[in-house]
């Protein structure tokens, strides 16, 4: 088969995901295949059984935390902006992508053109991961997760204040926070840190692990104890004090142990007053890890790609919005990733 | 506004009721009047006007947004304020407010100015705020509160802070008025309790359990209880004093102006319950010309001619002043007999009593009930000795209704809900097979209750993958899925490609194991409902 320049022909849509036709290599594929370029850790994107991998050291080190990698499988691990030899005449290299630790944009070159795969991304600041990096383009690949014009994300300081005058005004509550595991968890923290809190945070089993490898990366959390080293009768310890969990525990029975909680959700979802509801939240703190609306038609115009296309979300009202401003807009109906999952 | 916005937010996201009490009555007891009675009347519903209309909110955002992503924001969001206020865009040169006005001055803007200031007047405001503050602006503004707080809680709140029963507060409420000034006063221990008896106000109303067949029909006897049809009309409560003349709903709206013909004829001074229905002859009208009479302001006269009120009465809870409440139902009755026995019949009748002598003779006037062409529902049964209690006390009064009609029909289009289950594919269009056996489905009705919390979500993930077209929120699915649908009864309807209406239908059972195929044609419908 001969392939020309163009992106159309060389970047399709398989049903394992995003493929790279001269390469032979599949972007954050949702099924096993031999060669996957993984974006970064989160479980919709990074899966196990790929025969090799190319990623970030950051993105390989969550993988093999969370049992992802396994003896047999290759890994190929790229810094930001170093060039690499895909095979086939495609160069890939990575550029940050802001979303979480080691997250990344997939770049690939391939006579003459330049194609993009973004991954999810954000703009606003983190302090613990890197910037995103606009990278101009042919074609920009991107998410839609937050593409509608209802979500406009506040700035993170203003959440966590939220959470700190609930401290100050409801000292006999527990406030349970629940964030996910890999990205918010940490981000939560740290702007907490940033802001002043200065009590230890207590934090669920499933938290501990990958927030010993953001420490690995010199993020710094200040104290921290583990919820199952504290004896059950020294649930007051808790009172006034934060507790993170992933959220889906945030009314389960783990959180029976403490004294009177009070339910908190870290997500992008939490704007949407009834999907607070809905996690039974008594608190909602907008906190995500995605671009929101703004930034989404900021970013698709920064790159100058004439072309974007869009993986999943809410790829209609991107495509619309885009197309108003003069790109050629298409969602690619990818699916598998999580409609509402990661945030 | 700020402390009212921020109430709104504190009772939305608390789950407890006495959670949600505590918050609400530290609010009142902090908040000066009169902002604390407007606020207390925007989460129990009693404002009476509205401050702006929907229809404005939405031509400014027409003016503001692509409407094509509103729409698509709003059906995803699930409700409009909620949109607007997300994603509200700050005017290009906006007045900036110092300080938001406090609540009582909001309200007070809004009433005094002319449409193009209340137009200036919400857009200053909205591009001042928060959006929990807009959101805040634009329930209050449209009386769309909905908070999860019932207007019974707020009572319970008002009675504890008062330190009385609740019957106390139950009593008084309707005799007032936003913004409460004379209530505040008196739980403060200011002033005595407001005096209401000159006041016509509504007196919440009796209501029955339904009847448990196992445990309640061995208490029933036809000298202690009485029986009665349970009409299928507008449950209301009529009242008449010195010459004015109000009907209440329920629920305790006045009503009053959709049945002047009805409230005009009343020739005595006492409050009655009863059935509201239409009487176009001699002969009680049907649902569906009942439903002509609902919800107009003002009925023209040719209607009201065509379709005259009328008050099936079954109750009487004072007469000339003397309340009639602590009388047995028996007496009260005697009372009601000779006051019906001087009106005119076509306006006012008197739900008669029905013979009856066991369980198995109850059981079968009930079945008639299934044959009454939809206007009985099922059986009253009542303990003749029992006192005009409000609220729901047990074993005085049961409703026996007759037992739904059952239909398999097919699911054809569904649509996200509101609320609590906004972003759910909740709302159901379902259809019956056509009679020609040409394949087609007809769509017959929709619902979006009769399933539980987890169905839905099955439900909503078999249609995310059962997907054809869309229209607009209105997402078409494979012919697939049947439902057992239950509803109370059917009329024609020329609005239905089906031909028929059907009454409260709802999710019977959802029938994952049989193929759409088996589903009923619509002639199965006339063969429930006779005709």
């Amino acid at each position: 088969m001969k392939i020309s320049s163009h992106p159309e022909s060389w970047m399709q849509v398989r049903e394992a995901g995003l493929y790279c036709v001269p390469a032979d290599a599949y972007i954050d594929p949702t099924a096993e295949v031999p060669r996957a370029i993984i974006t970064h850790g989160h479980a919709d994107h990074a899966r196990s059984g790929h025969g090799h991998v190319w990623a970030t050291p950051e993105t390989i080190e969550i993988m093999k935390t969370r049992a992802y990698l396994s003896a047999e499988t290759g890994e190929t691990k790229l810094t930001y902006g170093t060039r690499h030899d895909l095979g086939g005449g495609v160069t890939l290299w990575f550029a940050s992508a802001g979303h979480i630790l080691g997250s990344a944009q997939a770049v690939f070159e391939y006579q003459g053109k330049r194609v993009v795969a973004a991954g999810d991304f954000k703009r606003h600041p983190d302090p613990t991961c890197a910037p995103f990096e606009v990278v101009p383009c042919d074609v920009f690949i991107t998410e839609a997760t937050f593409a509608l014009p209802v979500f406009q994300h506040p700035p993170l300081e203003v959440e966590v204040q939220k959470l700190l005058r609930s401290l100050a005004t409801l000292p006999e509550r527990t406030h349970i926070v629940g964030v996910y595991a890999l990205g918010k968890c940490q981000r939560v923290m740290k702007t907490l840190r940033l802001a002043g809190y200065e009590p230890p945070f207590y934090l669920h089993g499933a938290l501990r692990k990958l927030t010993e490898l953001y420490e690995g990366y010199g993020q710094d959390f200040g104290a921290w104890e583990m919820v199952s080293d504290i004896p059950r009768k020294d649930k007051h310890i808790f009172q006034g004090k934060i507790v993170l969990c992933p959220p889906a525990q945030i009314n389960d029975r783990w959180s029976r142990r403490f004294e009177s909680p009070l339910p908190t959700v870290a997500s992008g979802w939490m704007q949407i007053r009834a999907r607070a509801r809905q996690k039974r939240a008594e608190m909602a703190l907008v906190v995500s890890d995605h671009a929101d609306w703004g930034d989404l038609i900021r970013t698709c115009k920064q790159t100058k790609a004439p072309d974007v296309w869009i993986t999943h979300g809410r790829v209609e009202a991107l495509e619309y919005a885009l197309r108003k401003e003069g790109i050629n807009a298409k969602g690619l109906n990818l699916i598998g990733l999580e409609e509402e999952g990661g945030s | 506004m700020e402390a009212f916005s921020q109430l709104l937010d504190d009772l939305y996201f608390t789950n407890s009721t006495l959670a949600k009490e505590a918050i609400l009555s530290t609010y009142l007891r902090a908040t000066p009047d009169p902002d604390r009675g407007w606020a207390l009347a925007a989460i129990a519903g009693t404002l009476s006007f509205d401050m702006f209309k929907r229809n404005l909110i939405k031509t400014l955002m027409s003016e503001r947004m692509d409407p094509y992503l509103f729409d698509l924001s709003r059906h995803y969001v699930g409700e409009m304020s909620e949109t607007v206020a997300l994603a509200w865009p700050q005017s290009s040169d906006p007045v900036r407010l110092n300080r938001l006005p406090d609540l009582h001055e909001v309200i007070a803007e809004f009433q005094s100015r002319d449409r193009a200031g209340i137009r200036a007047y919400l857009i200053t405001l909205l591009d001042n705020m928060t959006p929990a503050q807009r959101w805040a602006l634009l329930k209050l503004g449209t009386r769309g509160l909905r908070i999860g707080m019932s207007a019974r809680t707020v009572k319970t709140t008002i009675a504890k802070m008062a330190d009385v029963e609740i019957g106390v507060i139950e009593e008084l409420w309707h005799g007032l008025e936003p913004p409460y000034e004379s209530l505040f006063a008196w739980i403060d221990g200011r002033a005595e309790m407001p005096d209401i008896s000159q006041v016509l106000t509504y007196s919440p109303v009796m209501l029955a359990h339904p009847l448990d067949e196992d445990k309640d029909l061995a208490r029933l006897a036809p000298g202690t209880h009485q029986a009665e049809w349970k009409w299928d009309g507008i449950r209301v409560q009529l009242a008449a004093m010195n010459g004015e003349v109000k009907i209440f709903s329920r629920t305790g709206d006045d009503v009053s102006h959709s049945f002047p013909d009805l409230a005009g004829a009343a020739d005595f001074e006492a409050v009655l319950d009863g059935e509201l229905l239409v009487k176009p002859g001699d002969e009680i009208g049907s649902f569906n010309q009942l439903q002509k009479r609902l919800g107009k302001k003002k009925p023209a006269k040719k209607l009201m001619t065509d379709l005259p009120a009328h008050l099936m009465a079954y109750d009487i809870l004072s007469l000339d002043g003397r309340s009639l409440k602590s009388e047995t139902l028996t007496d009260r009755r005697k009372l009601l007999t000779t006051l019906i026995a001087g009106q005119d019949p076509n306006r006012f009748s008197l739900s008669k009593t029905l013979e009856w002598t066991d369980a198995a003779h109850l059981r079968r006037l009930r079945e008639d009930a299934a044959r009454s062409n939809g206007m009985i529902e099922g059986l009253m049964i009542k303990d003749k000795s029992s006192p005009y209690i409000a609220g729901r006390p047990k074993h005085q009064w049961y409703k026996w209704k007759r037992d739904p009609f059952l239909l398999d029909a097919v699911l054809m289009y569904a649509q996200r809900g509101t609320g609590k289950r906004s972003s759910f594919y909740s709302d159901y269009t379902f259809g019956l097979w056509s009679d020609a056996e040409d394949g087609k489905l007809l769509p017959i009705g929709k619902a979006y209750f009769g399933f539980t919390d987890e169905e839905l979500k099955l439900l909503d993930s078999w249609i995310r993958s059962h997907k054809l077209q869309k229209f607009g929120p209105v997402q078409e699915v494979t012919k697939e899925l049947v439902f057992e649908v239950a509803f109370d009864s059917a009329h024609e309807s020329a609005r239905h490609k089906s031909g028929y209406a059907l009454r409260f239908p709802r999710i019977h059972r959802i029938r994952w194991d049989k193929p759409a195929r088996e589903a009923d044609r619509i002639e199965a419908v006339r063969a429930l409902v006779g005709k």
